[in-house]
């Protein structure tokens, strides 16, 4: 029943996100009659193969660098608009990223079309219906299209596993990038990349997370460590990022990343659900916490009930960590 | 700087939220209902400028009729009026038509900033700020960890999946502000007192010039979603680390 079935492919810093493969494999899935991607920006010419071999028969682009420099959500939306004026798809699937979602919300305001965000899934049977997980993946709902289309939905990231398709090069389609000159009223005049050593964060097949329970932001070095030791990523709480312990390309939650690592271990973490939504999908959880009623013991394969920095200075030391490690936590209690 | 802050009211975060397996709506019946505590952020950042560059701050809502209580906080931390948008033809309306009506109350009084929470606390979609920028015809700076102001142009860190970005922005924008952006005032006893008698407009569907669509998506099954059984929990005597090793070899990760 769908005939044409988009995927808003994000661009990151030049280089295709991880979500646009995993949405074209979600889609190409779908039945739908063609299976296009919209990809804006420099760097877009580079990803058509990437998204041809993903299942994209056709890709509209551009390489126009404004869509770089301002911010991405009105130039997009009025290209995506503009593109759906004259190709009528029937379902859009945007990642729910910052970027993600600024083209959306702005893409749904625009044509007066549904948005549905969180989505973890999508069906297209006589209906389309979207999963979505509401309170911290307690409750699963599932909604249902009606009415004006294209219907946009925002993933979650992650929900899908990318997966090559074979197949031939896409039809690369230019599409001309008229910015309206109220858009450029903002502009991106500065970047900064979180890098850190070792694998990403959502790669990676160990996740050493910090939270609250740490006590002292510098014993976030002590998870540098062992994440090193482990050939694994940093990541934390949304209560340290807050509060400025730790760059924001480092939560996991709701709000931040989805992580399915081998091995996650929460440091001090309660483990409130709009943590839990963003690793319960951890093969195995180990969980650090004074408190033995925490809410993190509930789903952790094996909880420690001690002070988090400490079990952390000791497990470096057990595994032969560098010097300076293993010397008492910073205003452990 | 005329600055029109949008608030949200819901129920208490610290009750789990649960929605009617039936009606498919919130259930409410005995949860508190606050002030969204992410909306603090939106205020704060709107007094802070008010303060800084002169200028009011007005807190824009929609929801029902108990959330003048919700307003009535604003206005205690130093807002100087709210607008209430509350109408039963309202009921469990999308993210698109929360945008129309906040847009359709905004532009009923003069602005330059539009400031909003990323997303709200119950409902998170995290779509309604650009759904409002774009119906206002302004950009929506995004994600905002940190705001400042010289009088023209605002500058703005905001954080992204992977770093950070520096928006210099001109007047007037859409403005959504994270946790980390400030640390919200509480209301004083003066406030408190003060805001009895600040201006708070109530308006139905009729006062606004809004087009509301069809109704455009349905809720159609409601379910548990499948829980993680937790394992052992032991007390750290000094060994907690060697069971952490025991579990890192059996996962092969050592
Ligand atoms: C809309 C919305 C979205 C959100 N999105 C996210 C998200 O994406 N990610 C996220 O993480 N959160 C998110 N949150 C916040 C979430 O609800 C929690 O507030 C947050 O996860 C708590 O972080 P925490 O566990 O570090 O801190 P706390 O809840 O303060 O917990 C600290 C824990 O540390 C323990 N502790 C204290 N001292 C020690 C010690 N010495 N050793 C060991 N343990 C100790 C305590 O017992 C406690 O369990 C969101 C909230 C909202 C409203
Ligand atoms: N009913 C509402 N009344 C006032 N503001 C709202 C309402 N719904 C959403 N907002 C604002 O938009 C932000 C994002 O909401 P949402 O897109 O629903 O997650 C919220 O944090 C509020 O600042």
């Amino acid at each position: 029943m769908l005939t044409a079935v988009w995927v808003y492919a994000e661009l990151d810093q030049g280089g295709l996100a991880p979500s646009a493969l995993e949405l074209l494999t979600k889609a190409r899935s779908l039945g739908a009659g063609s299976v296009a991607a919209v990809c804006l920006g420099p760097g877009s010419a580079e990803a058509a193969g990437d998204l041809g071999r993903h299942g994209a028969g056709t890709v509209y682009a551009s390489g126009d660098p404004a869509f770089a420099e301002l911010l991405p959500g009105g130039p997009a939306a009025d290209t995506v608009a503009a593109l759906v004026a004259e190709h009528h798809p029937d379902l859009i699937l945007f990642p729910g990223s910052c970027g993600g979602r600024d083209v959306a919300g702005r893409v749904s305001a625009k044509l007066g079309v549904p948005v549905i965000a969180n989505a973890l899934d999508i069906e297209a049977a006589e209906a389309v219906t979207v999963t979505s997980s509401v309170f911290g993946a307690t409750q699963l709902v599932r909604t249902e299209f009606r009415g004006r289309r294209p219907w946009l939905a925002l993933f979650r990231p992650r929900s899908f596993a990318a997966e090559p398709a074979g197949g031939a090069a896409p039809q690369v389609v230019e599409v001309p990038a008229s910015i309206d000159p109220r858009h450029r009223a903002a502009r991106i005049v500065e970047r900064s990349r979180e890098v850190a050593a070792g694998p990403g964060l959502e790669e990676a097949q160990v996740v050493v997370s910090g939270g609250r329970g740490l006590q002292d932001p510098r014993n976030f070095d002590l998870l540098r460590q062992l994440a090193e030791l482990l050939h694994g990523a940093v990541g934390a709480s949304r209560a340290v990022v807050d509060a400025g312990w730790v760059p924001y390309a480092l939560q996991v939650g709701q709000t931040g990343k989805t992580v399915k690592p081998n091995v996650y271990i929460a440091c001090g973490i309660s483990g409130a659900m709009q943590h839990t939504v963003g690793m319960k999908g951890s093969r195995h959880i180990v969980a650090i916490n004074r408190d033995p009623q925490a809410p993190i013991f509930k789903l952790a394969d094996l909880g420690i009930v001690g002070d988090a920095a400490e079990v952390v200075s000791r497990l470096i030391a057990e595994l032969g960590g560098a010097p300076g490690a293993g010397q008492p936590p910073h205003g452990a209690a | 700087m005329d600055i029109a802050v949008c608030v949200k009211q819901i129920p208490d975060p610290n009750t789990p939220g649960e929605l009617d397996p039936t009606t498919h709506r919130l259930r409410r019946e005995g949860v508190d209902a606050v002030l969204d505590p992410g909306d603090e952020f939106g205020i704060e950042a709107g007094l802070a400028l008010a303060e800084a560059h002169g200028g009011e701050v007005r807190v824009v809502s929609m929801g029902p009729e108990r959330s003048v209580e919700a307003i009535r906080k604003a206005l205690a931390m130093g807002a100087a009026g709210g607008v209430l948008v509350a109408d039963p033809a309202l009921v469990g309306a999308d993210a698109l038509t929360t945008a129309r009506v906040l847009a359709a109350a905004i532009r009923r009084g003069p602005f330059d900033l539009v400031i909003t929470s990323t997303e709200s606390t119950d409902g998170y979609t995290g779509v309604v700020p650009q759904a409002i920028a774009e119906l206002l015809g302004i950009p929506a700076v995004t994600f905002a960890r940190s705001v400042s102001f010289d009088g023209s142009t605002l500058t703005v860190r905001r954080q992204t999946e992977n770093g950070t970005e520096t928006v210099e922005a001109g007047l007037p924008c859409v403005l959504s502000v994270t946790a980390g952006v400030n640390a919200p005032r509480y209301p004083s006893l003066r406030g408190i007192m003060a805001a009895r008698s600040k201006p708070l407009d109530r308006l139905s569907l009729n006062d606004l010039d809004v087009q509301l669509g069809e109704v455009d998506q349905e809720i159609v099954r409601v379910e548990p979603a499948p829980q993680r059984k937790g394992g052992e929990v032991v007390a750290d005597d000094g060994t907690g680390a060697q069971r952490i090793l025991e579990l890192l070899r059996q996962a092969k990760v050592i």
